[in-house]
């Protein structure tokens, strides 16, 4: 543990919209390499503390990055209707003129065919790609300009199951080969026992804060999603 | 009043077109359609003020339109969409204040515009604003386009989303007021949207579909003054049936 490098530390976060208080009292740290998954319930305050620590939100504690960091987000709401006159090439443009790039950024996300890619996806509405290939285009968005840490608010969103899975199996290639730091948050607790290595639970306080199989216990779930989610804890616990 | 020279009002209309069209591709992908069809209803009561003062009366449309676009904004940054039905009310309202109190030499011009009987200073508020539409666009395109598709992914990026809204929705302000002059209070946001969603019936990305609605907003404001000019008609309600046609022919390329 020593010899990593802690990249985020938050100390007592809090936000506040009017007087409503939407997080309070989250402490957590990330170091790199690391895959933190923050999972609750609707309306906990997910969302809201991607964008405290991204800046967006006024809040209060204490949000400390490494220094030189390149933070990439891909937020939950895109509005990307079928009819919107936006090929994915003059999207993808918007972040990184290079066309080379763009192309590399494609390969990584797994659409490997620069045929394809040519004829088949840049020159494409982007609304017109399905699901999957929209996620994996945005992937390839966060990826463009070589950040260190990726943020990703429900990167599975509106994919089959088959499909998230293939997601998520290219979020930790990504992460793998080129050594990302992830925090995502992610409504599947299956996810989260595959694929991270530490998770936070919120409900505007932290509930639970640890590696996945040690916190994610009946006690906390119960807290966490009021009661009903116990099971979740039989499906993976290390108990059997 | 002196009708001006054909060349005069061809140039300004077409100008006025080509502002009108590009502006109103933005409209579209900002899902406001509505919104700038019925924006130009607006500016009736402001002709109106003007008109009893003996200013200008662009200068009393900017300033409705302005108005109404502060409104627009508010409700943007208030919820996450406009709320179609206040802009609803709203915009009916206006055009019904207005009617009552225009002076009644000018109602007609008022309602359905007469560029035959453009000004000099017309001609050089046109020329001045649309070269500060084209140049404001060029510059605030990315931001507005991001903002659009989302709001939070623009706001991660540093751009002013608020900001960058209200800019644009002031240009849409400025070319509503200068084509009151082509196609009246009724029209002009017919002027904004019909171009745009014929252009939207043939393009498959962003730069086509913005040049093309600028493009067809361009022709359909020449071609119908041209039109109108020969047969003596009305040019208003002509280049606007012509912006009909244009989308009529492009549904027969959807994409």
């Amino acid at each position: 543990m020593a010899n990593q490098e802690t990249v985020l530390t938050v100390e007592n976060l809090g936000v506040k919209f009017d007087d409503n208080e939407v997080l309070k009292g989250l402490n957590f740290f990330v170091q790199k390499g690391d895959v933190l998954a923050i999972v609750g319930p609707n309306g906990s305050g997910k969302s809201v503390l991607f964008r405290a620590l991204l800046g967006l939100v006024p809040y209060s504690g204490k949000i400390q990055w490494a220094p030189r960091l390149k933070v990439s987000y891909v937020p939950q709401k895109f509005n990307i209707d079928k009819d919107m006159p936006l090929s994915v090439e003059e999207f993808l443009k918007f972040k990184e003129k290079k066309s080379e790039r763009i192309i590399n950024a494609l390969k990584s996300v797994g659409i490997t065919d620069e045929h394809h890619i040519e004829h088949h996806i840049l020159n494409q509405r982007i609304g017109w790609l399905s699901g999957g290939q929209i996620q994996r285009v945005l992937i390839a968005w966060s990826i463009l300009d070589n950040p260190d840490i990726l943020l990703f608010d429900e990167p599975t969103a509106g994919i089959d199951v088959g499909g998230e899975e293939t997601i998520y199996n290219l979020l930790k290639k990504l992460k793998d080969e080129r050594g990302f730091t992830i925090l995502l948050i992610s409504h599947d607790l299956n996810i989260v026992y595959k694929y991270a290595n530490n998770v936070i639970c919120v409900n505007k306080e932290m509930v639970c804060y640890g590696e996945p199989h040690m916190v994610l216990d009946p006690v906390s779930l119960a807290k966490l999603y009021g009661g009903e989610a116990g099971f979740y804890k039989h499906e993976h616990g290390h108990d059997h | 009043m002196t009708t001006n020279p054909l060349f005069l009002q061809l140039l300004v209309g077409t100008l006025i077109g080509l502002g009108a069209g590009y502006l109103g591709s933005f409209m579209i992908l900002k899902r406001m359609s509505l919104v700038g069809d019925v924006i130009s209803h607006v500016a009736l009561p402001g002709i109106a003020v003007a008109l009893i003062f003996e200013i200008n009366p662009f200068f009393g449309a900017f300033t409705a339109l302005f108005l109404a676009i502060v409104g627009i904004w508010f409700l943007e940054r208030r919820t996450e969409l406009p709320s179609e039905t206040l802009v609803g009310i709203f915009f009916a309202l206006s055009l019904a204040l207005g009617i009552l109190i225009t002076p009644e030499p000018e109602l007609l011009e008022a309602l359905f515009g007469d560029i035959a009987k453009i000004g000099p200073t017309d001609a050089l508020i046109t020329f001045a604003l649309i070269a500060i539409i084209f140049f404001t666009m060029f510059r605030i395109y990315r931001e507005l386009t991001i903002s659009i598709i989302s709001k939070q992914l623009a706001q991660s990026m540093g751009i002013n989303v608020s900001k960058t809204s209200f800019l644009f929705l002031l240009l849409v302000a400025a070319i509503v007021a200068i084509g009151l002059k082509v196609t009246g209070v009724f029209l002009m946001g017919a002027l904004v949207i019909v171009p745009a969603a014929a252009a939207k019936n043939v393009s498959i990305g962003l730069a086509r579909f913005t040049k093309l609605a600028a493009l067809f907003g361009g022709i359909s404001a020449l071609g119908g003054i041209l039109f109108a000019n020969y047969f003596n008609l009305h040019p208003g309600p002509i280049v606007v049936l012509a912006s009909g046609v244009v989308f009529l022919l492009t549904l027969l390329f959807k994409k």
